[in-house]
C-alpha cells in the first residue's frame, strides 16, 4: 500500500517535471518577440473595451497606436486627454488636443409634447419597432422609447426617464465612446462637443416632415422656420430638410437662437443662469434697429448726391 | 382522394370564418382616393400624371420603377389633386397620387360586361403583354408581378401550375367568395396561365373546411372542359397557403434554401391573382380592384361583409361604410390574424394586395414575454423546419454567422413558433430582424462576386 503511493508521487512528479521541461523549451523557441509598449499602453488604458476609438479593443487599440508610431489617428474617447497625454508619454510623440465629447439626446418629445397615436406591443426593442412600422406617435422621426441605447451603454452613463420616456444621459458617466449613437436606429443620439465648463446649445429634434405636420406630431418640434439661422450672427445654425441643426464648432453660445425658437426645439444646457427671453429679444431688436438705421444712413448720402446732379 | 398535406410542422388555430356567407357587395366610391406607388414587390412606381390631370378609370397614372415592379391604374375617374408622401397603414410615408372622384367613366378599350370569354388568346407574348400593362400582381400578399412570375428564366420549365385556394388564414373569406361568386372566371384565368406556361398540368388547392368551394370549381372545371385542371382538397392546417408548403402538399417536392418554387418545376399563384388575370386578358381591364372582408371577433354577425372594393380608397372610408369601428375593438389588422399587420394608420388608403380589416378584441393583445423554458414547441411548430428558439438566442448575440448557418433567411414569417410558445417570447419580431440580417449579407456578398 505505501509503496504504491510512493511509487505514484515519484512517477507524478518526474512527469511533472519532464514536461515542464518540454513547456520551457516550446515557450522560447517558438516565442513571439512583441513591443514591450504595447503592453505599457494596454495598461493604462481603461479596459472597458468598448470599441468607442473604432478598434475591436483596448489590445488594439495599442497595438495599432505602436505599429502607427503616433498618435494621429488613434483617440481614446473615454480615456480622454489624460490617458492619452500617458500614452503619447510612453510612444514619445504629441498628442492631438481633442475638446471632449458627450452623447447629446435630440428628441424632446415627451409624453406631454408628443401624444400617443397607438399602443406598441412587439418586441422591447427601438431596432424592431422601427422596423415594424412608424411608431406609436405622429413622429416618424423621435425617439421610440424602447432603450436600445440604454442596454448598448457599457458604463451606464444612460437611463430612460419613465416620466418623459426619453433617454437622459448622465454626463459625469458619459465617455462619448458612440455606442449609443450606432444603437439608435432613428439616429438620435449625436456626439457633440462639451462645451466651455459644459455650455452647450443644440436642437432638440431630428423631424423632417414640414412644418404643420411635425407640429401637429409633437409641439416640441423643430418646424424648420429658420428664425434661428436667420438670428444667428456667427453662421452656426442650417436648416436643411425642414430641421435646423447647430454647428457646435461655430457657436458662441450667445443664446439668441434659444430665445427665437418658436416651438422651444433649442435647448442650451449647462448655463449657469436660465435664459431671460425677453432681454435676448430686446438685444436682437435693438441690434437689427440700429442695423437698419446704419443701412439707412448709407443710402441717403447717395439720394442727395443724386438730387445735387439733378 | 387523399387530404394533402404539408410534411412538417404547422398549427391548427380556430377557425372563425365568421364572414363565409356574406355576398361580395360593391362600394360606392368615396370623394377622394389615394393610389399608392408602393403597392407591389420591387421597385417603387413612378407616376406619369401630374397634378390637374383629368385622369379615367383604368388609365395608366404610373409606371414601373425597375424590372420587378409594376404598372399603376387610376381606379377611378376623376382630377389628380395631389402628387406626395402619405401615411400608409404603418405609418410610414409613401408616395400616393391623390385623385377626386367625378362620375364613373372608364378609358376606352376595357370590357365591363359580365359575359364570360372562354376563348384563350394563342398568342402567348400577347397573354403577358396584357398581364404586364394590366397591373398585374400577386394577390396572395406578396404582391409580385405576375408577368415575371409567369415568365420563368430560361432553360427552366413549369411542371405544375398550383392556383392557392387554401386561405388557411382565420377570418379571411375574400378568396372563398370569389370561388364561389366568380368561378368560371378563375378556372379560364388558370387556363389562361397554363397556356404561358407551356401548357403544363394545373392544380386548384382548396383546404378542406370549404366543401362549397371545391364543390363549384370542381363542377366549373367538369363544364368548362380546359385539359389538365384538377382539384385537390387540401387538409386545413396553417400555413397551407405558404407557397413551399403547398408545393409540398400537392407535388411532395421541396423548394431547397434560398430556391424559387420554379426551380423544383412549381409556378403557384393566387385565386384572386387568376381572377384578375382573367380580366386582364379577357377583358383588358386593370387590376384596380379586389375583394376585401370585414370582419373580426368582436363584431356582430349581421355587420361582417365581403367588399368589392377599388384600390385607393380609405380604409376609415370603408370601416365607416360598414358602420364604423365596433366597441371593445383594440387591435385593428389588415390581412389575416397570424401573418397580417397591425394598422397604425386607418386613415391609409387600400392597395392592391389589401384582403382585410379584421376587429380584434382584447383576447388577443400580447401576454408579457416571460423567460423560454426550451420546451421545443416552436421547433415542432416550424412548417421550414428551423429552430425559432436558436435563431432567436443567436440573434441576441448578433452572431449573424451562426443565423445564416441556421437558415434564418428561410423564415416565412408564418407566426406559427410565436403561437405556440407557451412563454410568449417575440420569436417572430427577432427573427424577422434576423432574417433581415443575414438577407443583407448574402446580398453584399453575391453584389461582390
Amino acid at each position: 500500500m505505501t509503496n504504491t503511493i510512493i511509487w505514484t508521487v515519484a512517477i507524478l512528479t518526474c512527469l511533472g517535471l519532464l514536461l515542464s521541461l518540454v513547456l520551457f523549451w516550446v515557450a522560447s523557441k517558438f516565442k513571439v518577440e512583441e513591443d514591450p509598449r504595447i503592453d505599457e499602453i494596454e495598461k493604462t488604458l481603461p479596459g472597458a473595451n468598448c470599441g468607442g476609438c473604432g478598434f475591436a479593443g483596448c489590445r488594439a487599440f495599442a497595438d495599432a497606436a505602436v505599429k502607427a508610431g503616433n498618435l494621429d489617428k488613434n483617440y481614446c474617447p473615454v480615456g480622454g486627454s489624460e490617458v492619452m497625454n500617458k500614452v503619447a508619454a510612453i510612444l514619445g510623440c504629441e498628442v492631438k488636443e481633442s475638446a471632449p465629447m458627450v452623447a447629446v439626446v435630440r428628441c424632446n418629445g415627451s409624453c406631454a409634447n408628443r401624444p400617443k397615436i397607438n399602443d406598441y406591443q412587439g418586441a422591447e426593442s427601438c431596432k424592431v419597432k422601427a422596423a415594424l412600422y412608424g411608431g406609436d406617435t405622429g413622429c416618424l422621426f423621435g425617439c421610440l422609447g424602447c432603450g436600445d441605447c440604454v442596454a448598448a451603454c457599457a458604463f451606464g452613463a444612460l437611463s430612460m426617464n419613465p416620466e418623459t420616456g426619453l433617454p437622459v444621459v448622465d454626463e459625469s458617466k458619459c465617455t462619448a465612446c458612440g455606442k449609443c449613437v450606432a444603437a439608435c436606429p432613428k439616429r438620435i443620439i449625436e456626439l457633440r462637443a462639451k462645451g466651455p465648463r459644459g455650455m452647450r446649445v443644440f436642437v432638440s429634434c431630428t423631424n423632417k416632415d414640414k412644418g404643420p405636420v411635425a407640429r401637429k406630431a409633437c409641439s416640441a418640434a423643430c418646424i424648420g422656420c429658420g428664425l434661428c439661422e436667420k438670428t444667428c450672427t456667427h453662421g452656426a445654425i442650417t436648416v436643411a430638410d425642414n430641421v435646423a441643426y447647430i454647428d457646435f464648432a461655430k457657436c458662441k453660445l450667445c443664446r439668441e437662437c434659444e430665445a427665437v425658437c418658436p416651438t422651444g426645439a433649442i435647448h442650451g444646457v449647462g448655463f449657469p443662469k436660465p435664459l431671460d427671453k425677453e432681454a435676448v429679444k430686446k438685444r436682437i431688436a435693438d441690434r437689427k434697429a440700429r442695423a437698419a438705421e446704419a443701412a439707412k444712413a448709407a443710402v441717403q448720402p447717395e439720394v442727395k448726391k443724386e438730387e445735387s446732379n439733378g | 382522394m387523399a387530404k394533402l398535406t404539408f410534411s412538417i410542422g404547422g398549427i391548427h388555430p380556430a377557425d372563425k370564418k365568421l364572414a363565409k356567407d356574406c355576398k361580395i357587395e360593391t362600394l360606392p366610391l368615396p370623394p377622394k382616393v389615394y393610389v399608392s406607388m408602393f403597392q407591389h414587390l420591387g421597385a417603387m412606381a413612378k407616376p406619369v400624371v401630374t397634378v390637374g390631370d383629368s385622369v379615367k378609370a383604368g388609365q395608366i397614372i404610373a409606371e414601373p420603377g425597375g424590372f420587378i415592379s409594376a404598372y399603376i391604374h387610376s381606379p377611378v375617374s376623376g382630377k389628380v389633386t395631389a402628387i406626395g408622401p402619405r401615411k400608409d397603414l404603418a405609418g410610414f410615408n409613401q408616395m400616393h397620387i391623390e385623385i377626386e372622384v367625378q362620375g364613373d367613366e372608364w378609358a376606352e378599350g376595357i370590357d365591363l360586361s359580365p359575359e364570360l370569354v372562354t376563348a384563350i388568346p394563342e398568342d402567348r407574348d400577347f397573354i403577358l403583354d396584357r398581364i404586364k400593362m394590366n397591373g398585374v400582381v400577386g394577390l396572395g400578399g406578396a404582391t409580385f408581378p405576375t408577368h415575371v412570375k409567369l415568365n420563368p428564366p430560361p432553360g427552366k420549365t413549369a411542371d405544375c401550375l398550383i392556383l392557392n385556394g387554401a386561405e388557411c388564414e382565420p377570418f379571411l373569406t375574400s378568396d372563398f367568395r370569389i370561388l364561389l361568386e366568380r368561378t368560371d372566371e378563375i378556372v379560364v384565368g388558370a387556363a389562361i396561365m397554363q397556356k404561358v406556361l407551356g401548357g403544363c398540368p394545373c392544380v386548384i388547392g382548396i383546404e378542406e373546411n370549404k366543401p362549397e368551394a371545391i364543390e363549384a370549381v370542381r363542377a366549373s372545371v367538369n363544364r368548362l372542359g380546359y385539359p389538365g385542371i384538377r382539384v385537390a382538397t387540401l387538409r386545413k392546417r396553417y400555413p397551407q397557403g405558404g407557397e413551399k408548403q403547398l408545393i409540398d402538399a400537392v407535388m411532395h417536392r421541396q423548394v431547397r434554401s434560398g430556391g424559387l418554387p420554379i426551380d423544383v418545376g412549381a409556378v403557384v399563384q393566387n385565386v384572386a391573382t387568376s381572377l384578375a388575370v382573367y380580366e386582364a386578358v379577357q377583358k383588358n381591364k386593370p387590376l384596380v380592384t379586389n375583394t376585401l372582408t370585414v370582419t373580426g371577433d368582436v363584431i356582430d354577425p349581421a355587420r361582417q361583409h365581403n367588399y368589392l372594393f377599388r384600390i385607393g380608397m380609405p380604409l376609415s372610408y370603408i370601416a365607416e361604410y360598414a358602420g364604423g369601428v365596433p366597441e371593445g375593438t383594440v387591435k385593428i389588422v389588415s390581412g389575416g390574424p397570424m401573418m397580417g399587420k397591425a394598422i397604425a394608420n386607418l386613415d391609409a388608403a387600400t392597395v392592391k394586395g389589401s384582403s382585410s380589416i379584421l376587429y380584434l378584441g382584447s383576447s388577443t393583445l400580447r401576454h408579457a414575454a416571460t423567460p423560454c423554458i426550451s420546451c421545443g414547441r416552436c421547433a415542432d411548430a416550424c412548417p421550414m423546419g428551423l429552430e425559432p428558439f436558436l435563431l432567436k438566442r443567436l440573434y441576441d448575440a448578433q452572431d449573424i454567422e451562426a443565423l445564416e448557418k441556421n437558415a434564418a433567411q428561410d423564415c416565412i414569417e408564418c407566426g406559427c413558433c410565436q403561437y405556440s410558445c407557451p412563454a410568449y417570447v417575440p420569436l417572430l419580431d427577432n427573427i424577422r430582424m434576423a432574417k433581415a440580417q443575414v438577407m443583407g449579407v448574402i446580398r453584399a456578398r453575391n453584389a461582390k462576386k
